[in-house]
This record gives structure tokens, sequence and C-alpha cells, in this order.
């Protein structure tokens, strides 16, 4: 059961339509497997695809056509309020820019999914200051972002991304608004998250920062252009279709 | 337990975009503030207006009818009218003998003169002759001293009962009481002072008034064309019938054969109060369209700004739906913003109105109070401005593209 398949991606298509005649094929059958507790880099250049693989991964998004199983769960074809369970209870986001609530400190961010997933305040502040605790910010559960440093604001949203002890975490370009020693923090971050078991989706362009995965898949041209094991790590062989 | 963690966390985070956006939130607040303030400044106004006009028409006694010649408010056309023949004194014997509703009547003349002693003066007080029982066929009033008895009537005695302003005019820091006064030239001795009435109807009420016997009255000023016949029922329920009887009497009095229309009108006070409260009806109805129109200004301005809001804000709608938000939640927090504001707006018009109506009181004595329904109301209203000037703009948060809202700067 410690290979159970979270993530099943089969033919993948998602095109957007311009106006006019005009359509763009941003994914054009993609095939992406992830195994839980996998440590997993999606990279790419800009345009590649990544970012709307990204998006429905992280089901922000809905493909044109194709499967996407959730643990099991077909979402590929969930309406609005469907998805914004799965994205509450089974995603947790980190993005390049953080994304804080500006006014909120430390513990109401982090306690946000919690009360979108109707936790009771009790319970809820006790998650959430555990969660700040688990990425060394318990000393600063009332900060607000604008009192914090880069790298503490980015340990916030990944406290957020945790609270709700989501099926995968998905980071988009982590570092990417981080000096490279506090970049370096976080990575060690995610590794010790991974060796507590937890499942990472990261998204980059930068091939230091994939280095950190056991896995890469690069996508390029709205397909799945290689899909590696990184070496150090055994992880079971996933059949990568090109 | 959901929806109570939402509306919670709804408001914490309006309060949190009011405090962020203050200059903001108070220009916004203002258009509802004015919008409520006119509204309910109006509103209380004619209910204030009703309340004393009421409590002045209560001066004609709620159980006194007014047998004249002429109606009091009439639509009919003044040529049918105008040709009736004249009340006549005697009629008020024949009332009194045949009708079995009635408590009292009296018949009323009125004239002006001048009332006056050697150091003060009054010209123009309204002289009344009547009999002793006046005051029984009129709404009760409490006289100091006393009023004129039926011998002192039949006899046509020198003796008169005067209203406060009089008293006020004639004897202004003495007791009038057994003082001897001048009515048109001929000494008349005070025997009673009536209570000051006040309201709106001044003239009409005891205040400017000096009664004095009827046979005084004819042998001093001759006879008065224009009598009035005060009657008073002994029940309140039985108006209407008490109404019918007199009617009955006045048409054999005047030989009124059937089909023939009344040439008399028998008037009460509840005539003025309708009249005055259609009128206010009115009144109150183009004020109030007119004063709502501002609301709906202020409606506007906070739909104005809620859109704003919502186009600032796009990336936190895109960061709250990434993590779960739903898009009833979302549409949940920007209608709570757009009601709290218009509440807020609302309790700050309505204590100025409120305010306002203090002042004018003590300033006129209006008497004015701000009712219970109207404060409800006032609240209800600006909740509703707020929740439907929101929606639209609440709706448009709520559906927004998760992947589009994110990538918003």
């Amino acid at each position: 059961m410690d290979n159970a398949v979270v993530i099943n991606i089969q033919q993948i298509k998602k095109m957007y339509d311009m106006g006019g005649a005009e359509e763009v094929h941003a994914l054009r059958g993609v095939n992406v497997e992830i195994r839980k507790n996998e440590y997993v880099a999606i990279m790419g250049p800009s345009g590649s695809g990544k970012s709307t693989l990204m998006n429905i991964i992280g089901c922000l998004d809905t493909p044109t056509s194709g499967l996407y199983e959730f643990n099991g769960v077909n979402v590929s074809e969930m309406n609005d309020n469907q998805l914004a369970k799965i994205r509450n209870k089974e995603i947790g986001f980190v993005f390049q820019t953080f994304n804080l609530l500006a006014r909120s400190d430390s513990l109401h961010n982090v306690e946000l999914p919690l009360i979108y997933g109707g936790i009771p305040a009790a319970e809820r502040k006790r998650l959430a200051t555990e969660a700040l605790e688990q990425v060394g910010l318990g000393e600063r559960i009332h900060h607000k972002p604008n009192e914090l440093s880069g790298g503490q604001r980015q340990r916030v949203a990944i406290a957020r991304a945790l609270v709700n002890k989501p099926s995968i975490l998905l980071a988009d370009e982590p570092t990417g608004n981080l000096d490279s020693k506090t970049g370096d923090e976080i990575m060690n971050l995610f590794a010790e998250l991974h060796n507590k078991g937890n499942t990472v989706i990261l998204v980059t362009h930068e091939e230091y920062i994939a280095e950190h995965a056991h896995r890469i898949i690069r996508v390029r041209d709205g397909l799945v252009a290689s899909d590696e094991v990184v070496a150090r790590v055994k992880i079971p062989a996933v059949a990568a279709a090109v | 337990m959901y929806f109570l963690t939402e509306l919670k966390e709804g408001l914490i985070i309006a309060f949190r975009a009011i405090r962020g956006n203050k200059m903001r939130s108070v220009l916004t607040t203002l258009g509802i503030i004015i919008g409520i303030f006119a509204v309910t400044g109006m509103a209380t106004a004619i209910d204030g207006l009703n309340a004393a006009f009421d409590r002045s028409a209560k001066a004609f006694g709620t159980d006194v009818m007014y047998v004249q010649k002429f109606p009091w408010v009439s639509n009919d056309d003044w040529d049918l009218i105008r040709n009736r023949p004249d009340m006549k004194l005697e009629y008020a014997p024949v009332l009194e003998r045949k009708a079995s509703l009635l408590t009292a009547v009296a018949p009323v003349v009125v004239r002006r003169a001048k009332v006056s002693t050697s150091k003060h003066s009054l010209e123009d007080a309204f002289v009344t002759g009547t009999t002793d029982q006046y005051n029984n066929a009129s709404g009760n009033k409490d006289i100091d001293g006393r009023f004129f008895s039926a011998e002192e009537s039949n006899g046509g005695r020198p003796v008169c009962v005067i209203g406060a302003t009089i008293a006020e005019t004639i004897f202004p820091n003495a007791d009038p009481i057994g003082q001897e006064l001048k009515v048109g030239g001929f000494p008349y001795t005070v025997l009673g002072v009536y209570e000051k009435q006040g309201g709106m109807f001044g003239q009409f009420t005891t205040d400017s008034r000096v009664f004095v016997p009827i046979h005084s009255f004819q042998s001093h000023f001759g006879n008065h064309a224009f009598v009035t016949i005060n009657v008073r029922v002994a029940e309140i329920p039985k108006m209407e019938d008490a109404k019918v009887e007199i009617e009955g009497i006045m048409r054999s009095l005047r030989r009124l054969t059937p089909g023939k229309v009344n040439n008399f009108s028998i008037n009460s006070q509840e005539i003025l109060t309708e009249t005055f409260g259609q009128f206010t009806f009115v009144v109150g109805a183009i004020g109030l369209f007119i004063t709502g129109l501002s609301l709906f200004v202020g409606g506007i301005g906070i739909m104005n700004i809620m859109f704003v809001s919502v186009t600032e804000r796009t990336k936190e709608i895109g960061i709250r739906k990434a993590i779960g938000a739903r898009r009833r939640t979302i549409l949940m927090q920007f209608l709570i913003e757009a009601a709290v504001i218009c509440l807020i707006g609302g309790l700050i018009g309505l204590l100025l109105a409120f305010i306002i109506v203090q002042l004018m009181n003590s300033a006129f004595d209006l008497g004015a109070t701000m009712p219970l329904s109207i404060v409800f109301i006032a609240i209800m209203v600006s909740l509703i401005v707020g929740l439907t000037s929101g929606f639209m703009p609440a709706y448009r948060a709520a559906k927004m593209d998760p992947v589009e809202a994110l990538r918003y700067e």
C-alpha cells in the first residue's frame, strides 16, 4: 500500500480557445503516474505546458479531454465545488510569491484551509500552531507577512499547505523569490517533509532545484519529453510514455 | 456549524477590509449614511406631524360632534351648499329633548371683540356665547375656578370664563378669578380660567376665547348668523348611531322630505384627522420616494466600490480558491462586506437622524419621536441595500477562474 498511485493522468489534453479559429494546444496527450511518497520535479521552459499541467494536477483547472484520477477518483469531470473540496483536503499549494494574505497573521493564514474545511475553532488553532512549529515558526504565529523575511513567509506558506495533511504538496518555483541560501533551507525543509512520508511535486525550471527530487519529468511542447528516476534512491520504476 | 464558521470568517475579513481602506470606506459609507439619514428623518418628521395633528385634533373632543351650516372638509361644489339656511339657536333645546344618545347639547355663537382691563387689552379675541352645557358638550377640559351655572346662563349674567392665552395677556401677574374685564366695552366678571391647550389649532381651542352666557352675548352683540350646536355622545362606539339620530331630528326640523339632501353638516374631529392623514400620506409617499432616491444612489456607490474591491483583491480570491474556498464562500465573503458597510452606514445615519430629531424637539417643542418601527425598517433597508448592491460584485468574485485569479498582479 506504501506505493499506492496518488495521481494517474492518462492522455490529458488541454486546448485554449483564443477567439476565432485560433486554438492553443497547451497539453497534447500527457501521461503521468505519481505514487505515494514520491519526490517529483516537473521541469520545462516557459510555454512548454508545465504550468498548465501543474494547474490540472492541482485541480485548479480541468482538462479538455483525457482522464485524471486522484486517489482513484475521477476528478477530470468534477464541478467547481467538488474541485474546491479536493484542493482543500488533498492538495497543499506552495507558490513562488508565497501568496499569503497580507492583512492576516501567520496563524490565521495557516488556519484558512481549516476554516474552509469546517474545522471547529479550538481544533483549528491547535492544528495550525502544530504546522507552524513543524516548519520552525512556532515563535512567530502572530506576525503578519510583512513582519517576516522571505524564507519565513515561505515557511508559513508551507505550514498552510501541510495543515490539512494533504495527499500531495504541490510547489511552484518555491525558491524563485528567495536568495540561494534561504532557497537551500527551503529545499532542505521539503526533503525533510518528504522523509516524513509526504508526496512532493516540485514545478521548476531550475536544474539545481530539480536535482533535489528523486524523479524528474521534463515537459516540452505539451508532451512529456522524458521521465527519469534520479539514481540515488530506489523508487519503483514508472513507465514513461513519450 | 460550517455556516457559522464561514459567517464569522466573512465578518473578520469584512472588518479587516474596511479598516484597511479607511478613506474609501468612509466615503462609501457616506452615501448610505445620507440615504438612511434622509429616509428616517423624513419618516420621523411625517410621524411627528401626524402625532402633533392627532393631539391637536383631540382638542375638538373625540366624542363631540358639531352641527353646523357647512362641512369642515368638502369636495362638493360651493354653489351647492352656499345657499343653505342658517342654523338656529332654537335647534339646541329640540335636539336636547329628542335625542337619546347624547349627554349634552350646547349652542355656540362666536364673534371677535376687544377684551381689556384698564392696563391690558387684546384685540380680536374670540367671544363665544353659549350655555352652561358648553363644558359638557366639548372635549373635557379642566377649569381653574368654574363655568357659569344654568341660572347665570339663563339670566344673562355678566360673567365669563376665559382661555389661558387671554388670562396670560390680560392678567399677566395676577389671579384672574373674581376680577373684572371688559368684553367689547361691557364689564364681565371672570369665573374661571381654562387650562392651556396649545396645539396647531390655537384659535379653535379655548386658549384665546372668552365664554359668556348666550343671552348676555345676544344683548351685547346682537343675534349672530353663524350658530354651531355642540353635541356630546354618551358612548363613543355609538357615535355613528348618534349621528343618524341627529340627522333625523335635523331633517324634521328643516322639513326635508325623503330624497332631499341634507342642508346642514355634522362635523367631528375624525373628519380632520382623516383628511390630514390623506394629506400626510401623499406628502410622505413623495418624500420617501425622493429620499429613497438618495439611498438608491448610496447603494450604487456601494456596488461601485465593491466592484473595485473585487478587482483589487483578485489575487486574494485566487489564493482563497486555491486553498479550498468554494464559490458560495467567496460570494458570502463579499456579500457580508457590502452588508457590513451598509449596516454601519445605516446605524450612523440613524444616529444622526435621532440627534437631529432631538435637537429639533428641544428647539421647536415638536414632540416628534423616532418610532421603533422606523429604526427596525432602517436597519433592514440598509441590510437589503447592502445585499442587493453587493450581489453583482460578489457574484463576479465567486465565479472567477482560480488560475486566472492567481495570475493577476
